[in-house]
């Protein structure tokens, strides 16, 4: 874990609202693994006040990437900032995927703008496994594909690709799949993860999946960030430290 | 060995510096150890402890606000036994007073939590928090009732020897009656302040963005509020006080000292700067070469009105 203040190297506009920043961060790309995030400070006074979370996009040599697009006025910061200008960044945070193990094939999901953590797994893991990746949006605008290979795409609305959400899209495509090589990793927005759960324990699919909540530290010292455990019903796991990535079988979502 | 000498009394309990880590901003201590030496800290004060664990509050449990944040974590911690087995040891590593906050739902369990803890030569003091406002039972109740607040020091007073702070609620129209029950009542100092109630909505589903609806408001947010509590303590009750409330840097140390605070504490900085602390005491130091400033707790109430 650092604390460094890390130059911003290029923010390129992919999508309608969506920035991928390339960041000079020598340490944390070196140390960071794919599905773990940064906390973020956009700001040198106090507003806004928090860090802001984000996962690490890519890792490139010395250089980390992050996607984003803007909700509020944090990332509206974090756009506007200018190359050379620093950034103070906390991380690399949480764990990340677990991308070791003995399945052939890795299924990725993602939902929107939980693609972010894909480009960095997709990298690291395609010369050893087969990768098949199931990209959704409620409409075209919302499809990411940055840094993903091989993907097919669904939106909602039926925009692009497959009309249906991504599970449906995936449960399309199951015949394709030999499930008891195969393991999943998800990233997307709750009611997704939801129904990509139901799906993976119906179908028997090892499934790890990136959660998402409000933060305040990021590393375990506010307890901010509570999440069910279907394994303890006395107490809450942490999204940023016990997480972000859960296997789907320990939380509830 | 420092330049200047930065060390403070609070009552018998004498520390090598005025920076305290708050309740509920530092775990126990193993997550921040990480970025600070906490060999150099005046002392670290635990998440609230209670009898028995607690699960806290279901999410959302945060939410930020203009410079400040509103938290509703509803005291989730591990519980005064596991807290001994489990949490100890890694604190027992450093040479860091620990300060050991309680929180309970009844004044029996204070005094139990404080008569199970006591026997730990860790610890160096308990601070009772009877002002958090974030659980429903208890908390608030006490915080409130100047009566309880008299009880509760009293009984824990009775069942250890070490220094007992009362952590104050700020949600009172007259904070110094509490000192002065907390004082009449044997404690030897009183922390200023706990977060004040708030709340958050989201304008477009018109539901409150805290699971818990209230949450506690902290961070810079509240400075002024916090400084006009010490202050007013310190013109009217001659009890040490620990100053909290939105200290962001070193500047706001020294204003908090000079308003009455013999100490203070850092909270929801940490979450945004967990190597704050260290920098503070160091820049504290600066401060006094600087200005001449040979024993920091000099400044200590040297308000000029
Ligand atoms: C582990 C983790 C990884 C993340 N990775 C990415 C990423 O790679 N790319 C990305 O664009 N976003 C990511 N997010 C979400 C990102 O943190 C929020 O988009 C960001 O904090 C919004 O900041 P803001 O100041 O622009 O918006 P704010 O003004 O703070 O908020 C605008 C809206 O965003 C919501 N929001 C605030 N914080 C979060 C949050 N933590 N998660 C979801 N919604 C939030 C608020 O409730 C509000 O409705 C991640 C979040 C977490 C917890
Ligand atoms: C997330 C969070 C959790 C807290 N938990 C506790 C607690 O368990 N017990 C307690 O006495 N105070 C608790 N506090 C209050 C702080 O100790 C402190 O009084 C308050 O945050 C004001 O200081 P600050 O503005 O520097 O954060 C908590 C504060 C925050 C932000
Ligand atoms: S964000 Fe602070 S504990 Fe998880």
């Amino acid at each position: 874990m650092f604390i460094v203040n890390s130059p911003i190297v290029e923010t390129k506009q992919v999508h309608e609202n969506i920035f991928i920043q390339k960041i000079h961060s020598p340490e944390v790309a070196q140390s960071a693994k794919p599905g773990q995030f940064l906390n973020i400070r956009v700001s040198e006074n106090t507003f806004p006040l928090l860090r802001r979370p984000f996962s690490v996009c890519d890792v490139e040599g010395e250089n980390i990437y992050l996607m984003f697009n803007i909700l509020g006025e944090g990332t509206k910061m974090l756009a506007r900032k200018n190359n050379g200008e620093t950034i103070d960044i906390l991380g690399p945070l949480g764990n990340g995927f677990n991308l070791d193990g003995k399945y052939e094939t890795a299924i990725i999901i993602a939902g929107g703008l939980g693609a972010a953590p894909f480009p960095f797994v997709t990298r690291a893991i395609k010369n050893k496994k087969n990768i098949l990746t199931f990209v959704g949006g409620r409409t075209e605008q919302d499809v990411v594909t940055y840094g993903l290979e091989n993907y097919v795409l669904s939106s909602d609305d039926g925009s692009v690709g497959f009309k249906g959400n991504v599970v449906q899209s995936l449960e399309q495509d199951l015949e394709r799949i030999n499930i008891s090589k195969s393991k999943v990793f998800a990233c997307g927005p709750n009611a997704m993860l939801r129904a990509l759960k139901d799906f993976c324990i119906k179908n028997d699919l090892d499934c790890e999946v990136s959660t998402e909540c409000a933060m305040a530290c990021g590393f375990g010292i506010c307890q901010g960030c509570p999440i069910e455990s279907t394994q303890q019903s006395d107490k809450y796991l942490l999204v940023c430290k016990d997480g972000p990535v859960f296997n789907v079988k320990d939380i509830v979502i | 060995m420092s330049k200047v000498d930065l060390s403070v009394n609070i009552g018998s309990l004498k520390l090598r510096n005025p920076i305290l880590l708050a309740s509920g901003t530092v775990g126990y201590g193993n997550e921040i150890s990480e970025f600070s030496d906490l060999n150099k800290l005046g002392a670290i004060v635990t998440k609230s402890l209670s009898l028995k664990p607690r699960k806290g509050n279901p999410p959302q449990r945060i939410v930020e606000t203009p410079a400040g944040m509103l938290n509703a974590i509803g005291l989730a911690n591990v519980g005064v036994d596991e807290f001994l087995k489990e949490k100890i040891p890694f604190l027992k590593k450093y040479d860091v007073p620990l300060i050991c906050n309680i929180a309970a739902s009844s004044v029996e369990e204070y005094v139990e939590c404080t008569r199970i803890l006591t026997s730990e030569e860790t610890i160096k003091a308990f601070e009772i928090n009877v002002s958090c406002p974030n659980v429903k039972d208890g908390g608030l109740q006490f915080g409130n009732d100047i009566k309880a607040v008299g009880n509760v020091t009293a009984k824990v007073r009775a069942v250890t020897n070490k220094p007992v702070i009362i952590k104050l609620s700020p949600n009172v129209s007259y904070i110094f009656e509490f000192a002065q029950v907390v004082k009449d009542s044997g404690g030897d100092a009183v922390s200023a302040i706990n977060t004040l109630v708030g709340t958050s909505f989201n304008i477009f589903t018109k539901k409150p963005k805290i699971f818990n609806i209230n949450g506690g408001l902290s961070g810079p947010a509240i400075k002024p509020v916090a400084l006009a509590k010490v202050l007013e303590i310190s013109r009217k009750v001659d009890i040490p006080i620990i100053g909290i409330g939105g200290i962001m840097n070193w500047k706001d140390v020294i204003e908090f000292m000079i308003v009455g605070a013999s100490a203070v504490q850092i909270g929801t900085l940490n979450f945004i700067d967990p190597t704050a602390p260290e920098k503070i005491i160091k820049e504290l130091e600066d401060y006094c070469i600087a200005n001449k400033v040979e024993k920091l707790s000099n400044l200590t109430a040297s308000y000029i009105i």
